[in-house]
């Protein structure tokens, strides 16, 4: 198991002194059998469709991300810092959307929501908090249930 | 990410969090997380390992059976050495040397017309480019890039933000098209090997080290940031640095 001891020193760094303020919303929401669930992808890092607007330095807003674009998904996040050779070799690295379409083939879930996410991580979570609430509503106006919040 | 998950989980979804760092969710503590062991940039991970990226999801799925939270379970999933620094050889071997020219703006589009073909062969086999931030084309970044550095005050640059966004993006197509390029196989290409070819033998990653080095001595901090954020490793020193007093006190 990695641990931050285990890591470059300098991620490592940042990484224990990175501020994570606590959000006690204490929410739990249950659903379906995983078999008849709907679930989303949100990933935090600076994807977004080639076309799309770009993502600015600090950004907190969200790009759509179509099921049938994902190949002109391309990542458009400021920092270095993160492996970047894994995505470009194969998209599943960081956002498994191509598993998620067999496991809803296969009848593992009930199906994959037409559209998936993108955030640009790097940001205090309180700040998100009026995006994120707003995407809830569309994710259930794809009658999405279940979301997997994928890092970078 | 865990953040996200709070609030989603607040508006009636169900959420897991595929966590990289074990202890951001210790203490953001989301409804439901995995922790996974694999390196920054990759969660799921590696390229082309199905197996391996469904298990991952399978074992964030496990968690949605569970009655109440918080909890954050470890991923029962393989090691990885994404190192290979004593296998791996790069399938792309320049004609262009060093000592042909020392200017390394001719070097680098030669260079990627030596690329090209390998370029093609891995756009070709995966069906997508990841290169395309920019505008223009590679060949047109490597050029804007040669130019800003000799003339960094030029009248087009004077705009902090266009200019930090052209940038990165032009780094950051340069850096995705070599990279492509020398994983057009199939084959286990590790990441450590592939951030060292790059930084350490190409023309490409000199010039952006020299575009680096003239972005940190820039007057706006916009600039001054891209050139913190150009190289992963030394965007690490920066941190080692920034924190070592912090760690010391």
């Amino acid at each position: 198991m990695v641990r931050l001891a285990e890591i470059d020193p300098g991620m490592r760094a940042f990484l224990t002194h990175y501020k994570c303020p606590p959000i006690d919303t204490h929410a739990w929401s249950r659903g379906p059998n995983l078999s008849e669930r709907r679930v989303a992808l949100i990933s935090s890092a600076g994807l977004r469709r080639r076309d799309d607007r770009p993502f600015d330095i600090g950004a907190i807003d969200y790009r759509i991300l179509p099921m049938e674009k994902r190949d002109e998904i391309i990542q458009d996040h400021t920092n270095a810092s993160h492996d970047r050779t894994g995505y470009l070799q194969d998209l599943n690295t960081i956002f498994p959307l191509d598993r998620l379409d067999e496991m809803a083939a296969s009848n593992e879930i009930g199906s994959a929501a037409d559209y998936h996410y993108s955030f640009m991580g790097a940001t205090q979570a309180q700040a998100l908090e009026p995006d994120v609430r707003r995407l809830a509503g569309l994710l259930k106006a794809d009658e999405v249930d279940t979301v997997v919040l994928c890092p970078v | 990410m865990s953040g996200i998950a709070h609030y989603l989980e607040d508006e009636g979804l169900s959420t897991v969090v595929v966590a990289l760092v074990r202890e951001h969710a210790e203490k953001m503590h989301p409804p439901r997380a995995l922790a996974v062991p694999f390196m920054l940039g990759r969660p799921f991970g590696e390229p082309d390992n199905r197996k391996l990226q469904t298990l991952v999801l399978r074992q964030a799925f496990a968690l949605l059976k569970a009655e109440a939270g918080p909890v954050l379970v470890d991923a029962d999933v393989p090691e990885l050495d994404n190192t290979g620094e004593d296998v791996w050889v790069c399938p792309v071997s320049f004609i262009t040397k060093r000592e042909e020219t020392d200017d390394v703006g001719k070097r680098v589009e030669r260079e990627i017309a030596e690329l090209r073909s390998w370029y093609e062969l891995g756009v070709e086999r995966r069906g997508r480019t990841t290169v395309g931030l920019a505008s223009v084309t590679v060949h047109e970044s490597a050029k804007l890039i040669a130019r800003y550095l000799s003339e960094p005050e030029r009248p087009d640059a004077s705009d902090p933000v266009n200019t930090t966004n052209s940038l990165r993006w032009w780094a950051s197509d340069l850096k995705a098209y070599y990279w492509e390029a020398a994983t057009a196989q199939p084959g286990n290409d590790p990441a450590r090997s592939l951030e060292n070819w790059f930084w350490k033998e190409t023309a490409a990653g000199e010039l952006l080290l020299q575009l680096r080095e003239q972005c940190m001595q820039h007057r706006a901090e916009e600039v001054r940031d891209i050139g913190l954020y150009m190289g992963g490793d030394l965007e690490c020193q920066h941190y080692v640095e920034s924190w070592r007093e912090v760690d010391a006190s």
